[in-house]
């Protein structure tokens, strides 16, 4: 449980997906303009990352991995160079499905997250964070808190930054730097202030 | 084709680069820049991949059914990273491993995508080649700078030689160790945006609210 606990904590503050590994950073940047936007993307990216990272678990361990298939019969079979192609099947075809149980069930979360179900499946957090699980061999329960926390990380990062560009709106920027120039340049100082974390051991 | 051939391979350099105007693919380009070498062949893999999937995706144009289209292009995009990777982790086994998941985030890398969705759909194989190749140069442009940038006064060498002596060596240069951390790759790349507006006025934004000057009398 401890090991579980500190996973998370790391995956949130030192790990940060946004700040630490510039994953998400196109949508990071895009969609960063008004806090409530921020919030609806930061939390169906979290939905997304704790549903894809478990089933991309559950694809290596029992397709993909050097003797995955043993359950088969084909206890020799190495398929892991069909990795990459599966994860990002596995993760168009979860948003598709959620998009549409949400679309059916729980309409107004459909409504309110709309757009941004979509743009997820590109939305390089998500492959990320499975293909961290990977190089990290993170088993079930791992994968789960790993998802779910880099997710929950990821929308910290965009609602914070979201904060900060609806005050800087009306600050005085030079010409040039106006717009994309100033937020990387404050995403830079956020990354900084993250930074402060990587001396947490746990 | 209103646009020449050359054209379409030198107008992503700087009118219309894809990281600093378009704002694609900024996730892999701060991520390996911290040495010159590693960004060289993350600017290479990235200009294949831009180049042939946009080649293979127009070959395909007019038989991909629209509502699918995303998917079709997904896997044509991953079949060719997965060939990238299988060969950078045969021959450059070192550089795939700093890379790390990089290689694989060429698959949701905004600029293959965009290109495929924004040109390769609608142009012939060849026109759209030259597309995919000139975006990639463009990102590759980009990250090679800032590489260039992080590696000589971070560490005082590039492509793994020693320009500047430092301290630790005997020499004089006291390396910035700022640069060589991530956040170092945000400022260079806001300061290069700035740079490049400065250059080509027609770049900036507009401000969303101005503030109004008043004269005091």
């Amino acid at each position: 449980m401890e090991h579980l606990v500190s996973l998370a904590v790391k995956a949130i503050f030192v790990e940060n997906l946004a700040l630490s590994f510039f994953l998400g950073m196109c949508t990071f940047i895009a969609v960063s303009k008004k806090i409530s936007t921020a919030i609806g993307l930061g939390i169906s990216v979290m939905i997304v990352q704790s549903i894809t990272v478990p089933a991309n678990n559950i694809i290596l361990n029992y397709l993909l991995a050097p003797g995955a298939l043993a359950w088969a019969g084909f206890s020799d079979v190495d398929l892991t160079f069909l990795g990459l192609i599966s994860y990002i099947g596995v993760i168009a075809a979860l948003v598709q499905i959620l998009e549409m149980v949400l679309d059916k069930y729980f309409p107004p979360l459909y409504n309110a997250l709309g757009v941004f179900l979509p743009l997820i499946t590109v939305n390089c957090a998500i492959l990320g964070g499975s293909l961290f699980m990977v190089e990290r061999d993170y088993d079930f329960t791992e994968s789960v808190t790993y998802g779910l926390s880099s997710g929950f990380g990821w929308a910290l990062a965009i609602t914070a930054m979201a904060g900060v560009r609806e005050k800087l709106k009306y600050s005085d920027i030079p010409e040039g730097l106006q717009g994309l120039g100033i937020t990387f340049i404050t995403a830079g100082l956020m990354a900084l202030a993250f930074m402060s974390f990587s001396g947490v051991k746990l | 084709m209103a646009q020449t051939r050359r054209q379409m391979l030198v107008d992503p350099l700087v009118d219309n680069n894809p990281i600093t105007l378009q704002v694609l693919g900024i996730c892999s380009a701060l991520a390996v820049t911290s040495s010159l070498q590693v960004s060289f062949v993350m600017a290479i893999a990235v200009t294949l991949v831009t180049g042939f999937s946009s080649m293979f995706i127009s070959m395909l144009r007019n038989h991909i059914p629209g509502s699918i289209r995303i998917i079709v292009q997904m896997v044509i995009i991953a079949s060719l990273v997965i060939i990238v990777d299988q060969v950078l982790k045969a021959y450059a086994f070192e550089i795939s491993k700093t890379l790390s998941v990089f290689v694989g985030l060429i698959i949701t890398n905004c600029i293959v995508m965009g290109r495929a969705e924004a040109f390769a759909m609608k142009n012939p194989p060849v026109a759209s080649f030259i597309d995919g190749v000139g975006n990639g140069l463009g990102y590759g442009l980009i990250l090679m700078l800032v590489g260039f940038i992080r590696e000589l006064f971070g560490a005082g060498s590039l492509f793994g030689f020693n320009i500047l002596q430092t301290v630790n060596n005997g020499g004089w240069y006291v390396p910035n160790g700022m640069l060589l951390l991530p956040p170092s790759a945000f400022f260079i790349i806001g300061l290069l945006i700035w740079a490049f507006r400065t250059w080509k006025p027609e770049q900036v934004e507009e401000p969303e609210y101005k503030i109004q000057v008043v004269d005091a009398h």
